[in-house]
């Protein structure tokens, strides 16, 4: 029996299944476990819309949907490949790029011959050089239909939001646009545009292999496939993860060998996710519901475990001052509210409240949240809710009395620099 | 009609809430806060007005289009 079959009829790993703890998979290789990469139509879209595929980058839009809309507009079409992973404690990106490369290449070229594309970009960070070598070598392997181009973007958190790219490909500074116009209508030089996280694409050329009944074959029946999770905290053996959609969290940190110390809470989605109490988190199943559910966001997969002699507030604190760093600069209540908040966050977690900050944090909230053109305040006042939250009797303690000793620990969650 | 701010636009200049108390307050750094109803009857001229005022075209209604990065044969040229 062949490779290819074998990934045809197991349940995960899908994506992960030609991964080598040894060396990057070649192309030859890659052919080899996935099958040949079978051309495909406009007619691919439908597969895809009965495939049930949901992006992977955090907004989690139905792909065939987004698809369509690229492929109806008027002109030449474009296709870009996101793989700037901006979120610190994400690494899936990065992991399919430097490993099996070849899956995004295929997943790139069938995303723009659906669409009708004849031009690609694959973005990715300019300070990551291990990366754009692996990928040189990987371009040097393949004869494509489609041009691709290896696009450096600046590595700013907010550089790889959609219109950022948008905007940076067209010729412009690599930061958010006001929108309307979206992408698909007027995306890089003002041309129809598909803008994909690369593991979404990643799917696409499993999908083409395998059709779309296969890929509904794992997940839930309202969210199907398979997505990569990153596991990292106080986990015994933290890294990405290939998992069925809707595994609940506390599986996926099982999966990475389980806690390694009496959890507290865990913040998944990221930074621009939520904080959840580690036995509420527990049972929610990782699907973009289940997670709104209880008030949290699946982001793009990442799961971090917070031990329970941390201090959820420092770590927030330190979290939410490197966002507001990351701010473009282009919006008024960002550029002055983050900071604000994040003065007022430093001040209840490093040297309390005075009995004032609570209230100040709640005033400061709404006069921050969706006042930005894109999602960046968002994602940071809905980080600073989900901790004041989830704790808030340690959030009134900080106010009323001054620090606790969980300050006194190594910071946990990951920011650039920290090496 | 409503009325939304291109926030990146926005510059603080405090025009609109100068022109139109009733539904625009300036935020503690000068930025617009707008009133999420749509505009009533009676402020309609009024609305147009600060729309028309704003120094750096800004304020929109959302009925306006915003000019994407580039332009192509005018399809997306503000009308506000």
């Amino acid at each position: 029996m062949n490779n290819a079959v074998a990934i045809a009829r197991r349940g995960v790993p899908r994506l992960l299944a030609g991964l080598s703890y040894h060396h990057p998979t070649d192309l030859a290789e890659h052919q080899r476990i996935y099958g040949p990469l079978p051309a495909v139509g406009r007619r691919f879209i439908d597969v895809v819309d009965a495939s049930g595929l949901t992006g992977r980058g955090g907004a989690g839009f139905p792909t065939g949907r987004k698809m369509r809309s690229v492929a109806v507009g008027r002109g030449g079409k474009v296709v870009v490949a996101n793989g700037c992973e901006g979120e610190p404690a994400s690494s899936k990106d990065r992991l399919l790029l430097t490993r099996l490369p070849h899956l995004v290449f295929d997943g790139i070229v069938t995303a723009a011959t659906a669409v009708g594309a004849k031009d690609a970009y694959l973005c990715v960070h300019e300070h990551e050089t291990y990366l754009l070598e692996r990928l040189d070598c990987a371009v040097a392997e393949r004869a494509d239909p489609v041009r691709i181009t290896v696009a450096c973007v600046p590595g700013r958190y907010v550089a790889s939001e959609q219109s950022s790219l948008v905007q940076y490909l067209t010729g412009g500074p690599a930061k958010p646009t006001y929108s309307p116009p979206r992408p698909h209508e007027s995306g890089v030089r003002g041309r129809p545009t598909l803008v994909n996280n690369v593991e979404t694409l990643a799917h696409l050329a499993l999908i083409a292999r395998y059709g779309d009944r296969w890929f509904r074959s794992a997940g839930l029946l309202a969210a199907p496939g398979s997505m990569l999770a990153t596991v990292s905290g106080a986990v015994c053996r933290p890294g990405v993860y290939e998992i069925e959609a809707g595994t609940p969290i506390g599986e996926a940190v099982g999966s990475a060998g389980g806690p390694a110390e009496p959890l507290q809470a865990l913040l998944v989605g990221g930074y621009f996710g939520a904080w959840l109490p580690a036995d509420v988190a527990c049972p929610v199943p990782m699907t973009h519901a289940g997670l709104k559910a209880v008030g949290g966001a699946l982001g793009a997969g990442m799961v971090i475990a917070l031990p329970a002699s941390s201090c959820l507030l420092a770590e927030t604190a330190r979290v939410v001052r490197y966002l507001a760093g990351e701010t473009a600069g282009q919006c008024g209540p960002c550029v002055f509210g983050l900071p604000a908040l994040a003065e007022a966050m430093a001040g209840l977690a490093y040297h309390g409240g005075r009995g004032r900050v609570l209230g100040q944090l709640a005033r400061l909230l709404p006069l921050v949240e969706r006042r930005g053109a894109c999602r960046h305040p968002d994602g940071v006042t809905q980080l600073i809710r989900s901790a004041l939250r989830t704790a808030a009797a340690d959030a009134r303690r900080h106010d009323q009395a001054g620090p606790c000793r969980g300050m006194l620990r190594e910071p946990l969650l990951p920011l650039p620099g920290d090496a | 009609m409503k009325l939304r701010v291109n926030p990146i636009a926005c510059t603080g200049h405090g025009v609109c809430a100068e022109l139109l108390p009733e539904l625009i307050e300036p935020d503690p750094w000068g930025y617009p806060l707008l009133a999420d109803a749509p505009v009533p009857a009676d402020l309609l001229d009024l609305a147009k007005r600060a729309v028309a005022a704003c120094p750096t075209l800004a304020l929109l209604t959302d009925d306006s289009l915003v000019a994407p990065p580039v332009r192509r044969g005018g399809r997306h040229a503000s009308r506000a």
